[in-house]
């Protein structure tokens, strides 16, 4: 039987709200975005004491993907090496950039930290999810100034034609100052009789992001 | 498998402004790691390889192209240059893409004010990728990849992937990074720096140096390419740890995993291996596991950083230049800085420039994010 890549499941989180396969599960105060990703990890139970260790983009990713995948039996199916996560977003990780330079644009009140530092890099989004779901797979971090689901298709659709991954967690975390918004799915191969929410299609997955 | 051969190829470092002259220096043994005193960097003298800012603006300045450019692009600009320049293909069809390694780009900018919209627009590495892909009037959007230590490896396999997916025939990859008191002062808050220039894979190393560099490398579906001897790229693979964010496993299992991967897909012998090799106590220990786990450590092993310091996003690239220049030479550089062997599973590493026939070459790094990436390079 022919297997298709077909979306699983899908999770955002804007404008105050947690969205998953379509349905709206979360819709919080109007607080900013960092109490915003706490309030959704308690709404949703998650018990990980280093979330709040994490700069802003690393606790809105990492959330989405909690989301994203519970239920899905995404690590019981599928071997850490065999699941990749293929990030994008538009600001990398300046937000936390400007945090590190406030730290040493004073010479009198110098006080860069080790642990502002290590989030200045954009993957870190990816190494913290990989440590929480154990997932040892391919990896990558795409900057672009607005989302390509044409991109995300293509490469995502070649590592799976390739055998180098059999399940993926990849979309859209983008974190800066007031603005955030992530949008991940859950890609698997299916064949027709089981199928998904929809299938792995630019034209899928674009308007799901529009439909936000 | 479709073969991707390398067009053409640019290092700009301290030690020269192209491959043939960077070469030359590193079989000479020079290194660009030498003692800066830059208040605008640190506050304290520190050791690394920073490149001389009245060269670069001369060799600039010598193109005659209108516009004003930031030292990071500028450096992206003159290494990309002479590479486009090296190469017959066409590079302005739309059948090719342009791919920005960085970790940082111009992040020296946000040390200024970064109110306007335009200055935050010049802090996003899209824009800079944008600039540099229209300065040389190449099509389709570019693509940055930014994954900490291993972006460099990263663009390369991305870019073979596009290729083998039909999707381009010419991947023109840069990758570039510039040492500010941004990136300074993060490295030195880690503890992570050396207190002379570094010693990779040695006893006594204590950390490592940070380096300036840009590299540039095409590589086609088309052709065999330069009249050079043709060299091929593998397929490459990158994995997590999933142990920790800042530090590697002290199983190197990530990395172990991509090398494994590597073997397991593309048999045949590696004849040597251009580590990551970044002289902090915990890599290379780190790495000579990893090795020694995929049964290669008996294979030839040098890390170039003690020539060049750690150029982050453009490392990956450098350092596969110089394995690629290796591969056409005959001749393994010898690892700078190494005098005694430092690590628990002894490894084979270079410690002079040999002459050999190496017919394929292993590239491998790590990074914080619990990233690691292997590729091949081969001679066809």
């Amino acid at each position: 039987m022919k297997e298709a890549l077909v979306i699983t499941g899908y999770c955002s989180i804007y404008d105050r709200s947690a969205v998953v396969d379509g349905k709206l599960l979360y819709r919080g105060r109007e607080v900013n975005p960092g109490e915003l990703y706490t309030d959704i990890y308690r709404h949703f139970g998650i018990n990980y004491p280093k979330f709040h260790k994490m700069d802003m983009l690393s606790r809105l990713g990492f959330v989405t993907a909690d989301i994203l995948i519970r239920g899905k039996h995404t690590t019981e199916r599928y071997e850490g090496s065999e699941t990749g996560i293929i990030l994008m977003n538009s600001s990398s990780s300046l937000d936390t950039d400007r945090n590190h330079q406030r730290s040493i644009s004073d010479r009198k009140k110098y006080f860069p930290s080790p642990a502002v530092f290590v989030y200045t890099l954009p993957n870190v989004v990816i190494g913290e999810i990989c440590i929480r779901h154990r997932i040892t797979g391919e990896g990558n971090f795409f900057v672009m100034e607005q989302f390509n689901p044409y991109f995300m298709v293509n490469y995502i659709s070649q590592l799976f034609d390739n055998k180098i991954i059999e399940t993926c967690i990849s979309g859209w975390v983008e974190h800066d100052g007031d603005n955030y918004e992530s949008l991940l799915f859950l890609i698997e191969k299916r064949n027709k009789t089981e199928g998904g929410i929809v299938n792995f299609e630019p034209a899928a997955i674009e308007s799901i992001y529009n439909s936000k | 498998m479709t073969d991707i051969y390398i067009s053409a190829d640019n290092v700009l470092t301290p030690l020269g402004f192209t491959t043939e002259e960077n070469a030359s220096s590193m079989l000479a043994g020079k290194t660009g790691i030498c003692l800066h005193e830059d208040i605008s960097i640190s506050p304290d003298a520190f050791y690394a390889s920073l490149i001389d800012t009245r060269l670069l603006h001369d060799r600039f300045s010598s193109f005659n192209k209108p516009g004003k450019f930031t030292r990071f692009e500028m450096m992206a600009i003159c290494s990309m240059k002479d590479a486009i320049e090296q190469t017959s293909l066409d590079l302005k069809d739309d059948h090719t893409l342009f791919i920005l390694s960085t970790t940082k780009g111009n992040i020296d900018l946000l040390a200024e004010d970064t109110v306007s919209k335009s200055a935050k627009e010049r802090l996003c590495l899209w824009d800079t990728a944008g600039r540099l892909q229209k300065y040389f009037g190449l099509s389709n959007e570019p693509l940055v990849v930014s994954d900490a230590c291993i972006s460099g490896i990263q663009a390369i396999i991305t870019g073979t992937r596009l290729i083998r997916a039909g999707l381009y025939d010419n991947i023109v990859i840069n990758g570039t990074d510039i040492i500010s008191e941004f990136v300074y002062s993060g490295f030195n808050s880690f503890k992570s720096l050396s207190t002379g220039p570094c010693r990779p894979f040695d006893r006594s190393r204590d950390g490592l140096s940070l380096g300036e560099g840009s590299g540039t490398l095409i590589m086609t579906s088309r052709s065999e390419g330069s009249g050079l001897l043709p060299i091929t790229v593998g397929e490459g693979f990158s994995t997590n740890d999933a142990n920790h964010i800042s530090g590697p496993s002290r199983t190197g299992e990530g990395l172990y995993l991509a090398v494994n991967r590597l073997l397991t897909r593309e048999p045949g012998s590696i004849d040597f291996i251009s580590a990551h090799g970044t002289a902090t106590p915990y890599n290379d220990e780190m790495e000579s596991i990893a090795l020694t786990r995929a049964g290669l450590q008996n294979v030839p092993v040098n890390s170039l950083k003690g020539y060049l310091g750690h150029t982050l996003g453009a490392a990956g690239v450098i350092e596969s230049i110089m394995s690629i220049w290796s591969l056409r030479k005959g001749i393994l550089l010898a690892t700078q800085g190494y005098m005694e062997p430092g690590v628990s599973n002894p490894l084979n590493i270079i410690g002079e420039n040999t002459t050999a026939r190496a017919k394929k070459c292993l590239k491998i790094a790590s990074g914080f994010g619990g990233c690691n990436a292997a590729i091949s390079f081969s001679v066809r």
